[in-house]
Order: structure tokens, then C-alpha cells, then sequence
């Protein structure tokens, strides 16, 4: 015991005065889930809050032009700007630049032409006797252009889709209404009265969103809950950079040399750093989860909700810690050279990070993919974080998450001691 | 029953995934309470018998005893028996010598109150109390090797290895060493060293042996081995035994 204890005192003591290796596992990030939180906290504004720019060229002469326009006001997810000045497509780029717009809508001339003869066709085969021979006389709908969505290229497929969902959705409402008109007058020979109308008009439903979490919380996921607990896995698990080169460093040292000349094993040197870089990535935890706590609300960024499932939380933080010096440790056991330790330890996290879901979810990623983000340590911890920071999740629910973090731990701890005896050390 | 400090008997020897045995049926005997000098030019195996004498460096075929106890599969505990003082700096440079020692003397199974007594004397020893709590990596060339030698005697060993302890040192640090040397040999450690500062070596020893080539060539006490080959310095004799010619 006396043994450890000096080689903890003697760790801690080499770590305090390693301004660099702190700077890297404490300050950049920080830094790191700082700026990340806010680019993701205005992507989630602009999504959830913002209301996107538009501009809606209306070609049409009829009614339905401005109908449609109206309409998708009411969607109230555009703010938007008409402009009869687009006369070609070849100064839409123009348009849209000038007024910072990121999605611009061309209703083609005989829009209401083209809806009127569409709603005349449907409602004379509707209404045509089905049991006769003869299908009834229709008249052939004109084929205007299409409506036309230009967007800014930086926007992603799934934002654009809900963009185009939404349009498509009021374009559709337009058809429904012209439709419903057309067969009312067709049946009873006159116009559909202001009260139906305006019936048909606010008919309607609408769908409330309720965030649903395991604690029955109602709390809103915002960019703090997805990135600070994504971010602090990945600083946990860069340690690699200080604990492998540290090792590294020892091992090429004369000090090593001496240590082998010692009566005790060096497994107590290795266990010291265990416990040393353990306290280090649990008081990352710790500071990150403050900081996006208390601090971010100071900056203008969404406050982190700490979950309350304090347990859950201790124990994932605990095995990613754990996992995450293993990981270091093997690193540092197997490379020869401060360089082999810290580029492979740098490039494999990153590999292990889009694995593991923190750059793209883990939901997206391709079949082939699916089994093998199961050996990414970073996939448990973050799913095991995101059930407790976004579902309320409780320690029953990440139990084997915590599990596997363990198992894949001591995978590595086994290579390492492998590697040791291989090379006559212990 | 008292056991020379060192025994080797029958020793053969190669560096893994090297051509040829570094040495082949190698014999020595060093007496427990000697100063005993090893020399020979470079590459002569000084330091892999250093090496393999220390428990470092494994080997497959003979024995070596250490007061007695085969250093092949030994317990670590066996260890505590000797000191061992490498050429290269073997500490951690961004600790104080107060703190290096605390862990080293840790490792060597000392107290904590010992470990304290004993860094104070040998600090004291050593010309270092007044930068005891300094970074070593600020420390001049000299004090380093002196603070070298301190972590390899902290736990008072019986048997200690030097690997050239002086080298790159001026004549105060060679002389405070040496002094010392002395000492730790007047209270009954036995001193095994090699070093290629060989009339500071003259001083030293008393029984020497020449290497070259994974071979003892001449083994005796120094005052013979000169009468004996009919020369007044060391240097004249190791020129008379290894030759002129270079070594790189």
C-alpha cells in the first residue's frame, strides 16, 4: 500500500507540474464543447425557434397564387418575402443573396388554372354513374410548370426535406379545399357557403409535440443535453494524448530502467496511473457538467439539466473513465515512440467518436455499420448519457451499457498485461 | 555460510534476434566486500554483464548468484539485496531529489520515516540539501550524477552496481562520489563498477578484471596484475592486454 501510495503522491506531482497535458485534458475541452454547443445551439434555434427566410415568386394570375402564399404563412415555420422582380431563373442566386434568404418558391403562371381543371376532373369522374360503360367526358388538365423550390446549398437533406414537406403539405390543403368546392357546387348547384368554408378551411387537426422521457420529465432537449454529455466522452477518452505519451516517456526514460531493478512489480506503476488518470477523467466530468450547468446560461447558450438519476450518472462516468485509461494505458504499453502513441491514439478516438455516434448518430450510419459500432466504447457511454440527459433514464435502463463499458475495459487491460508479460516486464 | 557477492558459472548469452553468443561459458567470482573494477574497451560486454549481473537482461543457459540466490527467476524481493546505478540519469527530472527519493525509497520497501533519514544524509552527503525541493532538470551535470548515485543507495544495498558513475563530471562530483564509494564499501557493501576513467579506478578498486570480447582476459587484484605484466599504470596495462586498435 505504501508502495502505491508514494507512486500516486509521485503521479500527481508530475501531472500538477504538466501545464501542457492539463491545458489539453482540461481547458481545450471546454473549448471544444463550448464552440460545438453553440454551433449545434444555432442550428436548433434556427430550426426550432428561427423562422427560415423564403421568397416566394408568384407567376400566377389566379387566385390560388396568393392563396398558396397565405397559406404557407400560416404554416408559420417561413418568414417570407414576396418578389415579382425574379423574371429568370438566372438572377434567383441574386435574389437570395441580397435577401439572405435560404429557400426561394416559384408558383409557375396557371397555377390556379392548372388547380381549377385538376378539382373539375376529379369531381365529374367522382360524380360520373360508375356502373356506366362510357367513363365520363373529362376535360384534359393543362401542364403548366412545376413549382419550383430553389435552396442554399449548405442545407442539409433532412432540413430541406421538412421544408419541402411543409410546402408540399400547403399545396395540398389548396387542392383538398379547391376540390371539396368543386363538388359541393357540383352537387347542389351553387357556391359553398361562408360557414362550411370556413369550416372546411380550419378543419384541419392539429398535432401537439410533447417530449416523452423515461422519468415522465417534460423538459425540452436542447444543444447542451446532446452535445456537453457527446463532448465530455470524447475528452475523457483523449487522454490518450497525456497518459499513452506518459507512459511512453517512462518507458524510454532512464527511470525505467531503474524501476525493472526494482523489488517491486511494475504493475504498480501502471495501477498509480490508473488511478491517477481515473481521478482526472471523473473530474472532467465533473468541471464540463458544471460549466454547461451553471455557465452557459451566462454565455447565451440552453442550461445542461444534470439528471437526477445521480447513481446512473456516477456509474457511466466511472466506467467511461475506467474504459477510456485502459484504452490509454494499451496505447502507451504497445507504442515505442511519443509519436506512434499519440497519433494512433489520436486517429483511433476519432475513429471510435464516428463510430460511436458523436459525429453522426449512431441511428444513421449504414447496415454494415450497425454490428460494428458495437465495439466503440464511445457508442455505450454515449447512448448510456443520452438515456439519462434526454429520456430521464434511470440506472436500470443503462445497466448494460455499463456493463459493456466494463467488458470492453478489461479487454484492453488484458492486452496490456499480454504485452507486459511478452516483453518480460511483469 | 558466506556467499560471494557474485557467482557466474558456465554462462552463455545472446541478444535476441542477434547472430553469434555474446558470451559463451562465461566464468567470474566476486568476492563479497570488494571494490571490484570491470574494463575493457567498447563493446567488450561491460554493460550486459552489468546488465545480466543486475537481473535486467535474461539468459537461458548458466547460472548467476547473487549472495547465493539465482538472479533468473528470482523473486522481485531479492531485488532489495543490491543497488543499481545505471549511466543514464534514472530519475524524474521534473521531481525534486527529495521527492524521487520518497518513491524510490518506497519502491525499496522503506519506511517513511526512514526514507526521510536516510534522503537527509545522503543529500547532505552528496552536497545537495540546499536544492533538495529544486526540480533535478535544472541541475547541473554533476549534481545529477550525485543525485544518480544517491536513489541506487538509499536502502543501504549490499551489493552495488555502478555503471560508469562519473562520466561527464568535474573533479569535485568525481572526487565527492568516489569518497563516498569508499564509505559505503568501509561499512561492507560490495562495489561492482565499470568505468573508462582508469586511474580514478586505480583508486578505487582493488580487484580488477579486463574484458574484450565477451572474455575475461586478466582477473587479480590491481597491485599484482601491474607486477605481474610488468607495468605502473592502468593505462599502460590495459593498452598491453586489449591492444591499440579502435573499437567503434
Amino acid at each position: 500500500m505504501h508502495i502505491l501510495k508514494a507512486t500516486i503522491v509521485k503521479d500527481l506531482k508530475i501531472l500538477r507540474r504538466d501545464r501542457v497535458g492539463l491545458t489539453m485534458m482540461f481547458f481545450m475541452p471546454i473549448l471544444l464543447v463550448m464552440v460545438i454547443t453553440s454551433v449545434q445551439n444555432s442550428t436548433f434555434e434556427l430550426v426550432n425557434n428561427n423562422k427560415i427566410s423564403l421568397v416566394i415568386s408568384n407567376r400566377d394570375r389566379g387566385p390560388l397564387g396568393k392563396t398558396l402564399t397565405a397559406g404557407i404563412g400560416k404554416i408559420g415555420m417561413f418568414n417570407i418575402q414576396e418578389a415579382d422582380s425574379i423574371q429568370t431563373e438566372d438572377n434567383i442566386s441574386t435574389e437570395m443573396h441580397n435577401r439572405n434568404a435560404l429557400v426561394v418558391l416559384l408558383i409557375p403562371s396557371g397555377f390556379s388554372s392548372y388547380i381549377q381543371h385538376k378539382a373539375d376532373d376529379i369531381a365529374t369522374r367522382a360524380l360520373s354513374d360508375p356502373d356506366s360503360i362510357q367513363p365520363a367526358q373529362v376535360t384534359p388538365a393543362p401542364l403548366p410548370d412545376s413549382l419550383k423550390m430553389y435552396y442554399h446549398p449548405v442545407m442539409q437533406p433532412a432540413f430541406r426535406q421538412s421544408i419541402q414537406g411543409a410546402l408540399e403539405s400547403a399545396v395540398q390543403v389548396i387542392q383538398g379545399e379547391t376540390i371539396v368546392k368543386k363538388l359541393y357546387q357540383t352537387v347542389n348547384q351553387r357556391e359553398v357557403p361562408a360557414d362550411l368554408e370556413k369550416q372546411i378551411l380550419l378543419s384541419r387537426q392539429p398535432i401537439s409535440e410533447i417530449p416523452v422521457s423515461r422519468s415522465g420529465t417534460r423538459f425540452v432537449p436542447n444543444a447542451s443535453q446532446h452535445n456537453v454529455p457527446a463532448w465530455t466522452i470524447f475528452a475523457m477518452f483523449f487522454i490518450v494524448t497525456s497518459l499513452g505519451g506518459s507512459i511512453v516517456r517512462e518507458k524510454n526514460s532512464g527511470s525505467f530502467i531503474r524501476l525493472k531493478t526494482l523489488p517491486a512489480s511494475y504493475l504498480y506503476a501502471l495501477f498509480s496511473k490508473q488511478i491517477v488518470y481515473l481521478m482526472v477523467t471523473m473530474s472532467q466530468a465533473i468541471v464540463i457538467f458544471a460549466i454547461g450547468n451553471k455557465i452557459f446560461p451566462f454565455l447565451g447558450l440552453p442550461a445542461l439539466n444534470i439528471p437526477e438519476e445521480w447513481i446512473g450518472l456516477f456509474c457511466v462516468t466511472f466506467a467511461c473513465g475506467y474504459c477510456a485509461v485502459s484504452y490509454a494505458i494499451a496505447v502507451g504499453v504497445f507504442a515505442k515512440t511519443g509519436e506512434q502513441s499519440n497519433g494512433f491514439g489520436v486517429i483511433s478516438i476519432l475513429i471510435m467518436a464516428a463510430l460511436g455516434g458523436l459525429l453522426v448518430p449512431s441511428f444513421a450510419m449504414p447496415a454494415h455499420l450497425q454490428n460494428i459500432i458495437q465495439i466503440s466504447p464511445l457508442h455505450w457511454a454515449l447512448e448510456a448519457y443520452y438515456s439519462l440527459f434526454l429520456e430521464g433514464g434511470k440506472l436500470r435502463d443503462i445497466w448494460m451499457n455499463i456493463l459493456s463499458l466494463v467488458g470492453i475495459a478489461v479487454l484492453f487491460q488484458l492486452i496490456t498485461l499480454y504485452q507486459l508479460k511478452k516483453k518480460n516486464l511483469i | 555460510m558466506n556467499h560471494p557477492a557474485i557467482k557466474i558459472q558456465g554462462l552463455s548469452f545472446q541478444y535476441p534476434q542477434q547472430e553469434g553468443l555474446y558470451f559463451r561459458n562465461f566464468n567470474l567470482q566476486i568476492g563479497a566486500g570488494e571494490r571490484f573494477g570491470l574494463f575493457g574497451p567498447n563493446g567488450a560486454g561491460k554493460t550486459t554483464l552489468m546488465n545480466l549481473m543486475a537481473g535486467l537482461l535474461s539468459y537461458e543457459e548458466g547460472s548467476i548468484q547473487l549472495l547465493g540466490q539465482e538472479i533468473r527467476n528470482h523473486p522481485k524481493s531479492t531485488n532489495r539485496k543490491f543497488g543499481f546505478v545505471p549511466q543514464d540519469f534514472s530519475f524524474y527530472p521534473e521531481l525534486s531529489p527529495r521527492d524521487n527519493l520518497a518513491f524510490y525509497g518506497a519502491w525499496y520497501g522503506l519506511t517513511k520515516k526512514h526514507i526521510q533519514k536516510r534522503s537527509a544524509e545522503l543529500l547532505e552527503i552528496l552536497g545537495l540539501t540546499t536544492v533538495a525541493d529544486k526540480e533535478l532538470r535544472s541541475f547541473s551535470g554533476g549534481m545529477k550524477r550525485r543525485f544518480n548515485l544517491a536513489i541506487g543507495v538509499i536502502h543501504e544495498p549490499e551489493v552495488l552496481f555502478l555503471d560508469e558513475p562519473t562520466v561527464g563530471v568535474d573533479v569535485q562530483s568525481r572526487h565527492a562520489i568516489i569518497h563516498y564509494l569508499k564509505e559505503l564499501n568501509n561499512k561492507g557493501a560490495t562495489l561492482i563498477y565499470t568505468s573508462h576513467q582508469l586511474e580514478e579506478a586505480a583508486g578505487l578498486c582493488t580487484t580488477v578484471a579486463l574484458m574484450d570480447d565477451g572474455k575475461i582476459i586478466a582477473q587479480d587484484r590491481l597491485d599484482e596484475l601491474l607486477v605481474k605484466h610488468g607495468h605502473e599504470g592502468m593505462e599502460a596495462l590495459f593498452l598491453d592486454l586489449t591492444g591499440k586498435s579502435f573499437r567503434d
